[in-house]
């Protein structure tokens, strides 16, 4: 027979694949957007995310009963998660845009994570569990993407399922028999710990002492046979084009450089030119 | 301030110094009269002296004084920073006519103490030569001042889509000009070449001030000698390197890593033909790093290392390197070795990673470029720098941990760790000792051995970093004494006087 269900623990990591950081971003020329022709890899905040389902499964062992890894993105982020499980994910799901549609807002996202989730759900009640369905007791997430540093999706996923929130995760402990999640939150000038009931939205924030593991040769072999499941957004009755309207895109002004004045008077002579002070 | 032990060591080093070049012509020291000269065409802030009429304290010129290492160290009175190469010509025609000792210097990384002073030599820093003269980007030609630091002239062609044709750790202090004086090898020296082959010309000011105008941007010129070879690895006893014309090649579209955990020594080898085999054209880079200088590097914060059952049982780490123009190319030929690799029935590796992201990437390659820098943090660096026969890398390490043992050498007090690591794909083996402090005992028990061993292998004693001032003892164990005897007599053609960097490469 099987064990009641209550006591095992579904993990959902939502990620995507932002341009990477260490690529200087540039304003594409029509300046409808930024040059996304440069390389791209896992958006480091949700690289965290994934390490720390990992490690999870590491201590609470068999007490993990599936880490799920999603993305919403054009065919390439299929290679975001084929690193995820390669880190140890155990399947995958793309949920495609097609290569030219505009990026979807956080909402937007919200809503499909959410479409997911009930998705399986249904599909437990459905086939039985063990399927790759299940409920979602803990959804990790990064607090927010490189590219757009919107940082509002987890938060809006929380609030749709009506599910406990912790934002900006440091550490995080599960006590699965208890279904309650032990995080501790960066805040403004300290820390924050919170105790939260499952299921829960956790958002990770960059404190973590050691970084994410380094994806294994062995792992990544087996990762090319690991699930990675197909939909799209209208698969899940989602609409995921943007409320907002992009005008125009472009860069910050450059910097001009400052130069050198002699005594208070010329300081403050040049102030008044540059309409700094008021002019008495 | 010079402590007496300090003092002491630089008149053993002093007395040395004579009784080595006894046929050497005697050299005079730097006074306020050739001060007084140099402000005439030099700037005040290009003078850095302990001399009048504006003396400095000698603190002030201890970096230029000491090397990298922190093993040898000059007493020199005074640097000039000269901004051009008619500058230079005219120190130097000075210098010549007042018998007066010039070091060249560059980003003083040197690792075999030639950029620093024996005595109380003028130290001629390149810092201030630092600006890119032209860049072609179609036969990627590029013309530099000799100063350029290789790091900077890597982030001017970026944009333009090439790469400068040699890395190596340093690159962030190392100068273009010390480089090829050194003839640095480095990191792409597999895919790239030596420099020997990617400086295409040179601007170099003699001994007595004349200027070689040589900065020839073609890819072929058979007229004549080739002069600017004899400069490239000359470690500044022939000229100064004032300027460099050299070829990069077009930038990689794809470039993956990745390090593989061998479980023997033997693996190397077979591993190296295997990977060989099948990438070809985008084998980049192939580098051996033992299982000390893995820890040593983890330990000093050089990059994230591998997870504890990843490093288990392994004798020894290869970092492996693609670079091609496609990516899925590229990945297809890499996925076809991890296949090979792991499927096999007597497997050459216990396992590996593979970087996912650019961040992985760097954090991958500072594992073994951090190599260096780690040693030094955990102590006092006896470095050789060798090219032997790849299947001999183990035992020389083992034979040279074997001597300090019999020696009583091998303690906490003594040397702490006798390490290998290097460039497989060249046939080059950077040996290191690294001890708590550098003592007559040890380098005792260190020299001849070492040398004597890798003469016996028919090997070089220097397979990149130079001769400088740590090893003209040695050269007859890599070179005949008939080539020694040329090149004494090339050196009398460009610098009869003996001005040029003394004490170095020859004795
Ligand atoms: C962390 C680290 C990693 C290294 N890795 C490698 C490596 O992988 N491969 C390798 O080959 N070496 C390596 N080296 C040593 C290497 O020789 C130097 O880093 C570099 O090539 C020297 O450049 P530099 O500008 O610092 O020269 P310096 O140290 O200043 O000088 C070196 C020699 O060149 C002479 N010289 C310098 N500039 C001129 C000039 N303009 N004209 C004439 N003579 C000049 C000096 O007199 C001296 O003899 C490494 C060193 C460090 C510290």
């Amino acid at each position: 027979m099987q064990p009641t269900a209550a006591r095992f623990l579904n993990i959902l990591v939502p990620i995507k694949r932002c341009v990477d950081y260490a690529v200087k971003i540039r304003v594409n020329p029509q300046q409808t957007g930024i040059d996304t022709n440069v390389k791209h890899s896992m958006n480091p905040f949700d690289e965290i995310a994934v390490e720390e389902a990992v490690r999870l499964r590491e201590r609470l062992k068999d007490k993990v009963k599936s880490i799920t890894v999603v993305t919403l993105g054009p065919a390439k982020a299929a290679e975001t998660l084929r690193t995820a499980l390669a880190m140890g994910a155990d399947s995958g799901i793309h949920i495609e845009l097609p290569e030219s549609a505009p990026p979807p807002e956080p909402l937007g996202v919200a809503r499909v994570l959410r479409a997911v989730i009930e998705r399986r759900k249904k599909m437990a009640t459905e086939e039985g569990s063990g399927t790759g369905g299940g409920t979602t007791d803990l959804v990790i997430m990064g607090k927010q993407a490189i590219d757009d540093d919107l940082g509002q999706t987890g938060q809006m996923l929380a609030a749709l399922l009506g599910a406990s929130q912790a934002t900006c995760a440091s550490k995080l402990d599960v006590d699965v028999d208890k279904r309650v999640a032990h995080v501790r939150t960066e805040i403004d000038g300290g820390a924050e710990e919170l105790v939260c009931t499952l299921p829960a939205v956790i958002t990770t924030d960059l404190r973590y002492v050691e970084q994410p593991r380094y994806a294994s040769l062995p792992n990544i072999m087996k990762a090319k046979k690991k699930p990675i499941e197909k939909l799209t957004p209208t698969d899940l009755g989602v609409d995921v084009t943007p409320m907002l309207e992009t005008i125009k895109v472009t860069e910050p002004p450059k910097r001009v450089g400052g130069s050198k004045v002699g005594n208070v008077d010329e300081l403050v002579k040049k102030l008044k030119e540059s309409g700094v002070v008021a002019v008495a | 301030m010079f402590s007496s032990r300090a003092a002491a060591r630089q008149l053993v080093r002093h007395i040395k110094r004579w009784q080595h070049s006894s046929n050497q012509p005697t050299l005079n020291s730097v006074t306020s009269d050739d001060i007084a000269h140099f402000a005439q065409f030099l700037p005040q802030n290009s003078i850095l002296s302990t001399l009048s009429p504006i003396p400095v304290a000698p603190s002030e010129l201890e970096q230029y004084n000491t090397d990298w290492m922190g093993k040898y160290r000059g007493s020199s009175t005074t640097v000039l920073r000269p901004h051009t190469t008619d500058q230079i010509s005219k120190i130097m025609k000075w210098c010549n006519q007042r018998r007066i000792g010039v070091v060249p210097q560059g980003g003083n990384t040197g690792l075999v103490g030639g950029s620093v002073p024996t005595s109380n030599e003028l130290i001629l820093s390149l810092n201030n030569m630092s600006k890119v003269r032209s860049f072609d980007p179609v036969s990627g030609a590029l013309v530099a001042d000799a100063g350029c630091i290789l790091e900077a002239l890597t982030e001017y062609i970026t944009p333009h889509n090439h790469i400068m044709p040699l890395d190596l750790g340093a690159k962030g202090s190392c100068q273009i000009g010390g480089n090829i004086s050194t003839n640095a090898g480095g990191l792409r020296l597999l895919r790239y070449g030596s420099l020997h082959g990617s400086v295409l010309g040179l601007e170099v000011v003699l001994p007595d001030g004349t200027i070689l105008d040589n900065l020839s941007t073609l890819r072929k010129d058979n007229t004549g000698y080739d002069l600017k070879q004899l400069f490239i690895g000359a470690e500044g006893t022939l000229g100064v390197v004032t300027g460099v014309s050299i070829l990069t090649p077009a930038a990689p579209r794809a470039v993956n890593n990745m390090i593989l955990a061998l479980p023997t020594f033997e693996n190397v080898l077979p591993l190296f033909k295997l990977a060989r085999r099948h990438l070809s054209e985008i084998l980049s880079a192939f580098e051996l790093i033992d299982r000390t200088a893995y820890e040593l590097a983890v330990k000093h914060g050089q990059g994230k290392g591998l997870s504890d059952e990843e490093i288990e049982g392994a004798q020894c780490f290869v970092l492996l390197e693609t670079s091609g123009g496609k990516k899925e190319h590229d990945e297809e030929k890499l996925n076809i070795l991890l296949e090979t690799l792991l499927e096999s029935d007597s497997p050459l590796i216990n396992t590996g990673v593979l970087s996912q992201s650019p961040a992985q990437f760097s954090s991958l390659w500072k594992l073994r470029e951090g190599v260096t820098e780690a040693v030094s943090k955990e102590g006092k660096a006896y470095k050789y720098d060798i090219s032997i026969p790849l299947a001999s890398f183990k035992e020389v390490v083992d034979a040279t941990r074997e001597q300090l043992r019999r020696k009583g050498l091998l303690h906490e007090n003594a040397v702490k760790h006798v390490l290998g690591y290097g460039h497989v794909g060249d046939g080059n083996l950077h040996l290191n000792i690294v001890a708590a402090a550098y003592t007559p005992e040890i380098e005792a028990a260190l020299e001849p051995f070492v040398y004597e061993l890798v003469a016996s292998y028919k090997g070089s004693i220097s397979a990149e970093h130079g001769i400088g001032a740590m090893k003209t003892h040695a050269m007859h164990y890599s070179k005949s004494g008939v080539a020694i005897d040329l090149m004494k007599r090339i050196k009398h053609v460009f610098d009869p006087h003996g001005i040029m960097n003394p004490g170095k490469v020859l004795e």
